[in-house]
């Protein structure tokens, strides 16, 4: 009885120390917790507020409740599925290419022995260069009349001379698509690297001397083992590049077909100033990031429990 | 040391705080224009052309902010972005948020309407609205005018010309002394080996072009503009399919650039130098701007804007700058008498010598130092076109109506005879909210 009584009395104070505890971890929080509410929960609750109505900053007399009047608009609107397919074009092509070169500087960064901190850098170059910055080069790289692109690469069939990049679709999305994978494989290759380390090399050794060639051991033993970075640099680089912006921006300001739906987001509320449809955009644009981060998660976790052998 | 005596620690940041209060009111003070009180009106100004190596002192729109600057007020210069759109953007967000920080502004005359219709402008007084109207040319001061109502004071007027190199034209047996219809220029270009450097990248030059093509063949883009979303949209016509025949002759011909779906007023300027350039329509800069490159100057020629329909005079492209007084100025008196001093006929003659745009008000012409600094015949070509010119329509919904044609009428190898039907129904569904742009 008397022991009961001493560890109730224990449980107790533990109880009170934790509520205490509790306390004051609340009240280290609450500024950063109110600051976030501030800077990220405020201004998409007024996002989605101002999707409710038909709002233009310079025609103050004409705002009226639409309710999902904007939403229906732009689901029923080409413009809007044929940007939102650009972006996953943009999404998909990018990714994949940059996944491909991304692994191959990781592993020649990994492998590499003699200078590897001058060599890791100058790998990582293109990534620190400020995009706005690297998006003129290539614009300039690409133009028609003194771009080195269609200089240098004239005797490639596709590019031939005199080709003008911003002239059509295709060649434009080409472009665009270039300046972003020069500019972002530098990070998808850190990613990769992080994972390459992580694989033991001692798994790797033995599988060289149960011999297995150099394909065997990247297909059945390298890749398996990175599975878990290569999903998180695809998550980050596919949220990343469906937002793509700047590169559209500077290069082709849009033009021949070129938007994203980042793009087209800025231009209803920063050009056209229609703060509504805008903001109904915007929410429809952090609904799809949201959607893509759910499909690579689930992806992710298939990989993961079939890489376990759960499957 | 007494219980009511301060810490020293305690002293020496009192006397640090209160050091801070008067240095933070002190650069309050001077915020608002100095010890003297006199207050600076600060004017946004869009980008000037290059100053000359040797020119000395503040030039162009600075240059006429420091002239008129008095001992009541100072004016100063905040530069806007190069960009018509981005000036645009940037203007319209602070005025919006009722921002005291801009007295006045270098406007466009395209965002006339819309800047007025918004309320973002201070209304220009009688006086100066009738003693403004009596001086300025018919094109800038229907560019200026919003309501009935002067809205803006046009500070300098700009137009297009059809530039030409003499010795191609000769060679192509074109008798440039008459006026000229753009299938002329165009066959002639394609025959001989020329280009003729139009402005068709997707932006607001396009625009300026494909109006001028539908004015030049008695059409318009839309009628009523007052009206807003409601305006009756016109490009539908036989005049629209004029100007897309145009178009479509272009961009098919050997005489379109290979950059034509990008051109833009800069990049015409180095075909025009080569052995193929032929012809160019472009602002009155392009005078001064060949200056520099004696065997294009010399064999530089100018005439009338090309004719989209023959014996129908062209309607040239109307441009320039006005200036708005903010609405939310705390400045007013002193920017409505800046307004007149910045808009007088002495600077805006200096200003024309200085930067190549030329004077919106008709007496300017007769200006003996502007006479110096133009042929006489070139001075002549901007008066006759200016007075020719056609404005884009002023509407609060312009920039709606010029994206919505951008988009249809983009690239121009896609004009045919339904662009413009594509385009008017386009623009109808944008203005009612139908469609997105």
């Amino acid at each position: 009885m008397t022991t009961m009584v001493a560890t109730a009395q224990v449980k107790a104070k533990a109880s009170d120390r934790t509520i205490a505890e509790n306390r004051l971890g609340l009240k280290l929080v609450a500024p950063a917790v109110v600051v976030m509410v501030l800077v990220t929960a405020w201004p998409m609750i007024q996002a989605l507020y101002l999707s409710l109505f038909k709002y233009r900053l310079t025609v103050p007399d004409d705002r009226a409740f639409t309710g999902l009047g904007n939403y229906a608009t732009i689901l029923s609107d080409s413009l809007f599925w044929k940007d939102t397919l650009n972006t996953i074009i943009i999404m998909i092509v990018t990714v994949a290419i940059e996944l491909v070169i991304g692994f191959a500087f990781a592993m020649v960064m990994h492998r590499i022995v003699f200078a590897r901190g001058l060599m890791r850098t100058a790998i990582l170059i293109p990534y620190g260069i400020i995009t706005v910055v690297s998006a003129f080069a290539w614009q300039f790289a690409f133009s028609l009349n003194n771009g080195f692109v269609d200089g240098w690469f004239h005797w490639l069939p596709w590019i031939g001379t005199d080709t003008n990049w911003y002239g059509d679709h295709w060649h434009a999305m080409f472009a665009i698509m270039v300046s972003e994978i020069w500019k972002t494989t530098p990070f998808m290759s850190l990613l990769l690297l992080a994972g390459l380390s992580q694989v033991s090399e001692d798994m790797i050794e033995a599988a060289k001397v149960d011999g297995a060639t150099w394909t065997q051991r990247l297909v059945k033993v390298i890749l398996p083992n990175m599975r878990a970075a290569i999903m998180v640099a695809v998550l980050f680089r596919a949220l990343d590049a469906y937002r793509i912006f700047d590169n559209i921006f500077i290069m082709t300001k849009g033009a021949q077909d070129t938007e994203s739906s980042s793009f087209l987001t800025y231009r209803q509320v920063i050009e056209q100033f229609q703060l509504g449809m805008g903001s109904a955009l915007s929410v429809l644009l952090f609904l799809s990031v949201l959607l893509i981060a759910f499909i690579l998660v689930k992806l992710f976790k298939v990989d993961l429990a079939a890489a376990r052998g759960e499957a | 040391m007494s219980p009511q005596e301060p810490h020293p620690s305690r002293r020496i940041r009192r006397t640090l705080a209160v050091a801070a209060a008067l240095a933070m009111a002190g650069g309050v003070l001077t915020a608002c224009g100095g010890s003297s009180g006199k207050p600076t009106l600060t004017w946004y100004i869009n980008p000037d052309p290059s100053q000359p190596a040797n020119f000395k002192g503040p030039f162009g729109q600075a240059g006429i902010a420091a002239r008129c600057s008095t001992s009541k007020y100072t004016i100063q210069v905040q530069e806007l972005p190069g960009d018509a759109t981005q000036q645009r953007i940037q203007l319209a967000r602070r005025l919006a948020a009722g921002d005291t920080g801009i007295d006045l502004m270098s406007l466009d005359p395209v965002f006339t309407g819309e800047f007025a219709n918004a309320g973002f402008l201070a209304p220009l007084p009688d006086s100066l609205q009738s003693s403004l109207k009596s001086v300025t040319l018919p094109g800038a001061v229907s560019g200026a005018t919003w309501g009935g109502r002067l809205a803006v004071a046009p500070l300098w007027a700009n137009t297009q010309l059809l530039w030409y190199r003499k010795s191609f034209a000769q060679k192509a047996g074109l008798d440039m002394s008459k006026p000229v219809t753009w299938d002329q220029i165009i066959k002639a270009a394609s025959q001989n080996g020329g280009t003729v450097g139009v402005q068709a990248n997707k932006y607001e030059g396009y625009s300026v072009w494909i109006n001028a093509l539908v004015a030049g063949a008695g059409g318009s883009i839309i009628q009523n503009a007052a009206k807003g979303d409601n305006a009756t949209i016109t490009i539908d016509s036989t005049a629209g399919k004029q100007a897309a025949a145009v178009i479509d002759e272009l961009s098919h011909s050997k005489a379109a650039e290979g950059d034509l779906s990008v051109s833009n007023e800069g990049t015409v300027l180095g075909p025009f130098a080569t052995p193929q350039g032929a012809f160019q329509v472009n602002w009155t800069f392009i005078y001064a701007n060949y200056k520099a490159d004696k065997a294009t100057f010399n064999d530089l020629g100018w005439t009338r804007y090309p004719e989209t329909v023959a014996g129908k005079p062209s309607r040239p492209p109307l441009g320039g700058i006005n200036i708005g007084i903010n609405k939310a100025t705390t400045h007013r008196a002193d920017a409505y008498a800046a307004t007149r001093c910045i808009t007088s006929e002495a600077n805006q003659v200096r200003y024309a010598i200085e930067t190549g745009n030329m004077p919106a008000r008709t007496s300017a012409y007769n200006a003996p130092d502007l006479r110096k600094a133009y042929p006489a015949n070139l001075l002549a070509a901007f008066r006759s076109s200016l007075q020719a010119a056609a404005p884009r329509p002023v509407s609060p919904y312009w920039s709606d109506i010029s994206s919505a044609i951008q988009s249809t009428w983009h690239p121009p190898t896609s004009v045919n005879s339904s662009t413009p039907q594509k385009s008017a129904s386009f623009i109808s569904d944008v203005l009612k909210g139908r469609k997105l742009l």
